[in-house]
């Protein structure tokens, strides 16, 4: 079964400004619920804030560093969920219920990326 | 649209739309949607129907009926806010139309002795809390002692994993028509015999929910080291009883065994990438890469070990404690034999058997040498049920390999060879002999 990385991006400086939705944090606990009872969800958790991180780029032959907050970015990583399921499919229909229970006004993008996985496993590989 | 009715239908039955190849485009049609949404939540929609009707074939077709439903109607309506949901409720009242006018549920009512007014429509939308409990009766009813194991394992890889015909097939090596005629049967002796579509508590729950964990622990076994066949490992099957223990967690979370039995599997889970080699050749634990366990399922393994509690450990939470013992050695000489043993003995004090007697052999025998490993080996090789069992002759063979007796330990890897009808098996037994 196929496993998938659910990356949530974020507005950071929108959200920054959100008052607290305790109702919609009480349907994301559902669905956090249903997903793992559907023995569906591996792993998941928040980022903490850019203004926390840290940039480092290889680039001719040298690392430069960038620290957060990364305000030149529309949308920034902000959680992520892995998610085992069947197919693709059923993957995005996990990242549009996790998207549905966010207010309406938020601006969130869930890019589903499925894992590579090793060649231990020729079943698994993609079919042409 | 021109939505393709009843030919998806029937493609959802034989082998799943989408796991043939994958349509490929972007956002996918309203069907593909239909589809998708209905695999997702087809145990939980039978599950509900299966409360009505009591009948868990009768409610797999209704649970199909509903599939219908949305593939004739979320083309012209669009999809619904709440898609699981719309399934469940369109099934629930066909099952409830169905009670109403069927002469079915007038026999039904006559086998289990009900009357209509004992199940009122349940109000919609559904509590959570009671499709779990529609979700465990399907688990109860789908593993019930009165099934074979192979009718059990094929009905809940059915009607819970939402594996198809196809897919179990497959998984055990067997003809798509074996599987459908399995399944047909099982529902048929569940009508027959009259088993209640219920949650057993009181005194038979331990020994029915151990007819459960049963399946699951079987399944993962199927994949974990294929009795037959090429492969030493088929991990989609792996995968299938992973996520039916991790739903089963989710279920009953107040049975320490439940969480046992998915703390186990984790951890076997996790040693998966490791336990094959380039040419998928089998891997020893001695010998594997332990960088490539599965950090992620070792810390999942270790926390649903964690919530099985402080014991008494059942047989689930003790293998999984010993599975827990290899997990935590970095290395393989850091592994905590003289723990493992003992767990050894105390699984075989809770369910003596001769195959863990011979696990506790060889744990001893890490412990305290070769020698007292031997003496518990050599005491079972007289047991009836190792007879033709190739790891007797295999750990026989190690011991005497590390004692330096190698003519006798040529002979046991030569007999372990000839016994395993694993072939990746047989080739690494054939290279331990010819090296002793």
């Amino acid at each position: 079964m196929p496993r998938f990385m659910s990356l949530i991006q974020v507005d950071e400086q929108s959200i920054a400004t959100q008052a607290p939705d305790p109702d919609f944090e009480k349907r994301m606990g559902a669905l956090f619920e249903e997903i793992t009872k559907a023995g569906v969800m591996l792993d998941t958790a928040g980022l903490a804030p850019t203004s926390q991180a840290a940039r480092l780029h290889w680039s001719g032959g040298k690392i430069s560093q960038t620290d957060g907050p990364f305000t030149e970015s529309k949308e920034v990583v902000g959680g992520y969920a892995l998610l085992q399921v069947k197919d693709r499919a059923e993957a995005l229909e996990w990242a549009r219920r996790f998207l549905e229970v966010h207010p309406e006004n938020w601006n969130v993008t869930a890019e589903v990326r499925e894992i590579q996985e090793g060649p231990s496993d020729p079943s698994e590989l993609p079919c042409p | 649209m021109a939505v393709t009715g009843t030919d998806a239908v029937d493609t959802t039955g034989a082998s799943g739309v989408g796991s043939a190849g994958g349509t490929g485009s972007t956002g996918g049609t309203t069907a593909e949607t239909v589809e998708t949404v209905f695999r997702i939540e087809s145990a939980r929609i039978t599950a509900a129907a299966a409360r009505v009707v009591r009948d868990v074939g009768l409610a797999e077709e209704i649970a199909q009926d509903a599939l219908v439903a949305a593939l004739e109607q979320w083309p012209e309506s669009g999809v619904p806010e709440r898609p699981g949901a719309w399934l469940t409720a369109v099934a629930k009242r066909r099952a409830i139309d169905l009670v109403r006018r069927g002469e079915t549920y007038a026999r039904k009512l006559a086998e289990v002795g009900r009357t209509l007014e004992d199940t009122p429509p349940p109000p919609e939308p559904a509590d959570p809390d009671d499709i779990d409990d529609d979700l465990l009766r399907l688990v109860f009813t789908a593993c019930h002692p009165v099934l074979s194991t192979e009718a059990r394992t094929a009905l809940t890889l059915r009607l819970l994993g939402g594996l198809t015909t196809q897919e179990i097939a497959r998984a055990f090596l067997t003809s798509e028509a074996t599987v459908a005629q399995r399944i047909v049967r099982a529902k048929r002796k569940l009508a027959a015999a009259g088993v209640p579509f219920e949650v057993p508590y009181g005194e038979d729950r331990a020994g029915r929910l151990s007819s459960v964990l049963e399946v699951v622990y079987l399944v993962f076994n199927e994949g974990y080291s294929a009795t037959a066949g090429d492969d030493l490992c088929r991990p989609a099957l792996c995968e299938d009883a992973l996520r039916l223990a991790r739903v089963l967690e989710g279920l009953m979370p107040g049975e320490p065994e439940v969480h046992g039995l998915a703390a186990l599997l984790e951890l076997q889970a996790s040693r998966v990438p490791a336990r094959t080699g380039p040419g998928g050749e089998p891997v020893l634990l001695a010998d594997q890469n332990r960088a490539r366990w599965n950090r992620m399922l070792i810390l999942r393994g270790l926390e649903a070990l964690r919530r099985a509690g402080e014991g008494p450990y059942g047989p689930y939470c003790l293998q999984a404690a010993i599975a827990a013992c290899h997990a935590r050695a970095v290395r393989y000489e850091d592994t905590d034999w003289a723990v493992i043993a003992a767990l050894y003995g105390r699984l075989a004090a809770l369910t003596p058997s001769p195959v863990v007697e011979l696990n506790r052999a060889v744990a001893v025998s890490m412990a305290e040498g070769p020698e007292a490993g031997l003496g518990l080996v050599d005491a079972l090789t007289d047991e009836p049920a190792l007879r033709g069992y190739h790891l007797l002759p295999s750990v026989r063979g190690d011991l005497l390999e590390r004692l330096g007796r190698a003519e006798e330990a040529r002979a046991e890897f030569e007999r372990a060879a000839s016994l395993t009808h694993n072939e990746r098996e047989r080739e690494l037994l054939l290279g331990r002999a010819r090296r002793s």
